[in-house]
């Protein structure tokens, strides 16, 4: 077996490094491969996810997220289905998430220059979703603070902060700086929605509370004996990656 | 500085299907091959870990075995009194990266093209008149279906792919496709068994006198053993496929059935995390030297070789045929130059069924698991009375429940609060859709070039599509969806959708990673870039090898194809061009 290799970074650093290798050249780590001779395995060179550890705000300040888990809680509300957005970690997911490649679009094409396009063109604005979320919460609070009374949006009541969403949602609202409502609205509905159903492990999806009220078995990975078993509901409780909280003592 | 490294005899763009394919065959015959891929090394022990594979926000959201767009991106436009600007992120359709390609996240549909698909210029002709396509620009593909047809079933047979043979040598089959072209012999596996939804498929359809047969799967019914030796396993149905690597040797790719092989040759290499920049022409423009390739590193090198085989992604070849100079480039105002013509996609379309008493567990799934009506496809029934050409499969294959994309809900339902809720958990397990998957055919106006203003990482220009779905194809699939909207009624729901396709092609939603043409084959060198063994007519010594080739795309998904004519290409190298090399195998 052959194989050249000083050092295999992760391909998460290798993604970090893109643009730093080019503008750099040689002073970047070496990563190309050569291989021949046989599959190239290698003990502990597997790249598992990294667990969001709760604790403090990474990027929001405490007024941001507070706007945020507001928002979350009403995008989510908690009822007998399941708790709410807030308590899911919805915004501690997307804390962790605004700070990593998502934050900074360090995957997405970012060269200019930036025109405004056609719908089937999709987003054209060099704002990255952190900058986006920047501008876009205090935007949103100084339009509660202009237009009800002098209150951020999280000092609203839920009936009141129902009625800003939806205008939001529907481009019913001017947001000042230039921040587009719609666009910011479906923004923040993505990323929460995909904080309450991702695995646990990002940070959100608490206890597997969205899997449970679905019925999602989660990270299970064999129904062989379940196939023909039509229109029967699926016996066994969904787990995560990090396993189940069944699993821990407690 | 550029690195001149030894020569070798075969240097290979892209290590995915193709590559794996041509790689295999050619070192059969001892000839020294090297492979440069752009991606990284992967291989399921290592990278398809069953312990975090079933990560959806991590494979299916962010997308962490895609090509990333900051590596390589495209501009889109609709036509061209539009200026086309660069998808900033992938959306309608999601090229793969790394070895394996695209090869390791498929769903794993396997189809064989129709044999009046490689005729239908004539054969279309031949049945409506001329008029009927004169808006298309239809072409033959300058093979037969029977020429193919042993390319198909190597594939298959590399492949595993479980089935049921609906015509063989002429004989129809009991519970395969009646409308299927001859097959020398079945399947190697026997279908994937059914879950609910499409069982149900299937008996409203035959209550509809529709002819329901199992989809052909690249997820394996049994345990298989390939003809290379190698073994593979009984999918499990996680329902993690598109998007996913498979953690269980259960989904065929180059991995699971050509590089535990492959890898152990002593006269083949791969390079990994190695961009090739451009194939390098002597003076004459008519033979290829090799290919100029950098590193992550920055460091470049030309690898000289007798052979190039282009084996990236199909749009990937196009666009590096037109970056080293190999042929002309298209231009839909004259008509004249190859390279960029006949790019297709797909027409598609989809209806949902919503009921209060049924329990579909969507999570139970594999990627190609399901139920195909092929009575509306291709040329399988009469277009005698009707204003279009093409057709489409009509599919329910539910190939996952995984709840940050698959949460169905009713018209009507808010996409927040509780109310949401409410739906979404009541539609979860209860909602069945079914989709109809449409052929692209190929008009002067769609095609691919380079864009004037947009470059990649290395300053040079970004592919540019200029695209929508023809009038003939808007036409078809909403025909289409009228016999979906049948379907959907008597499946005796609560309520149903039946969502029909519009022009306007919009490039973020995802719809398909068909793309198809641009570098396609045929029987002149004035309408097509490669003759019919994939061979450049420009440049003898570089085949191009992928569903760039596709003269059109049929209402079927392209892999089965795309792995047909790789086997095709290798047997015409082996058996016709080593023995006259540098030659063309079709004289112009």
């Amino acid at each position: 077996m052959e194989t050249h290799c000083l050092k295999r970074p992760t391909r998460r650093q290798f993604l970090s490094s893109v643009a730093f290798t080019i503008l750099a050249g040689s002073a970047a780590p070496v990563m190309a491969r050569s291989i021949s001779g046989s599959l190239p395995w290698e003990a502990r060179s597997a790249d598992p996810p990294v667990q969001v550890k709760p604790g403090g705000w990474l990027f929001f300040t405490l007024e941001e997220a507070q706007t945020m888990e507001a928002v979350a809680d009403r995008l989510v509300p908690a009822d007998e289905l399941s708790l709410g957005g807030k308590d899911a970690g919805c915004v501690l997911y997307l804390d962790r998430q605004l700070v990593g490649s998502y934050g900074t679009s360090s995957r997405l094409y970012t060269k200019g220059p930036f025109m405004p396009g056609l719908a089937t063109q999709g987003y054209q604005a060099p704002d990255t979703p952190a900058q986006r979320y920047r501008s876009g919460i205090a935007a949103l609070n100084a339009f509660t603070r202009d237009a009800k009374g002098g209150k951020r949006f999280a000092e609203l009541a839920p009936a009141d902060q129902d009625a800003v969403l939806k205008d939001l949602e529907a481009g019913k609202i001017t947001l000042p700086n230039k921040v587009d409502a719609k666009s910011f609205f479906n923004l923040m509905l993505a990323n929460v929605m995909e904080g309450f159903f991702a695995d646990p492990i990002y940070g959100g999806n608490k206890d597997m509370a969205s899997w449970k009220m679905l019925g999602f078995p989660g990270a299970r990975y064999d129904y062989r004996d379940h196939v023909s078993k039509h229109n029967q509901p699926y016996p066994l409780p969904p787990v995560s990656i990090a396993g189940s909280m069944e699993w821990m003592t407690r | 500085m550029t690195t001149i490294l030894p020569r070798k005899d075969v240097v290979i763009v892209g290590l995915g299907w193709t590559g794996a394919i041509l790689a295999h065959e050619l070192t059969e015959d001892g000839l020294d091959v090297v492979a440069i891929e752009r991606g990284p090394w992967r291989d399921t022990a290592t990278d398809f870990n069953i312990g975090y594979v079933q990560d959806e926000l991590r494979y299916g959201i962010r997308r962490d075995l895609f090509l990333q767009p900051t590596v390589e991106a495209m501009t889109m436009r609709n036509n061209t009194s539009q200026t086309a600007l660069p998808m900033r992120d992938y959306g309608s359709f999601l090229p793969g990266n790394g070895v394996g390609g695209a090869g390791v996240h498929w769903n794993g549909h396997t189809w064989r093209f129709w044999d009046s698909d490689f005729q239908i210029a004539d054969h279309l002709r031949d049945r409506y008149g001329a008029a009927r396509i004169q808006d298309l620009q239809l072409q033959n593909w300058g093979v037969t279906g029977a020429e193919m047809e042993k390319s198909f079933d190597r594939f298959e047979y590399l492949a595993g792919i479980s089935g049921k043979a609906g015509n063989i040598n002429g004989q129809i089959q009991e519970g395969g496709n009646p409308f299927e072209d001859p097959r020398s012999r079945d399947y190697p596996l026997p279908p994937l068994q059914m879950t609910y939804a499409p069982t149900l498929f299937a008996e409203v359809t035959k209550s509809l006198n529709l002819h329901p047969f199992p989809t052909p799967a690249a997820n394996l019914s049994k345990d298989y053993i390939n003809p290379l030796g190698i073994a593979m396993g009984e999918c499990t149905m996680c329902g993690f496929c598109e998007r996913f690597g498979c953690a269980n040797y259960s989904k065929s790719s180059a991995q699971t059935t050509i590089l535990p092989v492959l890898m152990k040759k002593k006269n083949f290499e791969v390079r990994t995390e190695s961009e090739v920049l451009h194939v390098d022409l002597d003076a004459s423009k008519k033979h290829a030297r090799g290919v100029t390739y950098v590193n992550t590193s920055g460091e470049e090198f030309f690898q000289p070789a007798d052979i190039v085989l282009l084996c990236a992604y199909g749009l990937h070849n196009v666009r590096l045929m037109m970056l080293s100079g190999i042929g002309q480039i298209y231009d839909p105002n004259t008509g004249e130059g190859t390279v960029g013509r006949n790019y297709c996609y797909q027409t598609n379309a989809g209806a949902q069924v919503f009921f209060d008493d049924k329990n579909f567990n969507p999570f139970v799934a594999a990627g190609a698991l399901g139920q195909t009506v092929d009575d509306y496809n291709g040329d399988a029934f009469d277009h005698g009375p009707l204003d279009f050409v093409g057709g489409a499969g009509i599919n329910c294959i539910p190939s996952n429940g995984r709840p940050i994309q698959t949460r169905p809900t009713p018209p009507g339902t808010p996409r927040w609060g509780s109310d949401w809720k409410k739906a979404t958990v009541k539609a979860y397990k209860s909602t069945l859709g079914f989709s109809s998957q449409g052929s692209s055919y190929p008009t002067r106006g769609n095609y691919l070039d380079l864009d004037p203003t947009y470059t990649d990482r290395f300053g040079r220009p970004l592919l540019r599509f200029t695209f929508d779905f023809p009038d003939n194809d808007i036409r078809m699939s909403n025909w289409v969806s009228d016999r979906m909207e049948d379907i959907a009624k008597a499946f005796g729901g609560r309520q149903y959708t039946n969502t029909r396709r519009k022009k306007g092609w919009d490039s973020v939603p995802y719809q398909s990673t068909h793309n198809t043409g641009g570098a396609i084959m045929g029987t002149d060198p004035k309408t097509s870039a490669v003759n019919k063994y994939l061979q450049s007519w420009d440049v003898a010594n570089v085949f191009v090898v992928g569903a760039s080739a596709f003269a059109h795309n049929a209402g079927k998904n392209p892999t089965g194809t795309v792995g047909a004519l790789a086997y095709h290409a290798a047997d015409a190298i082996r058996q016709q061009y080593l023995r006259n090399p540098g030659q063309p195998l079709v004289s112009a």
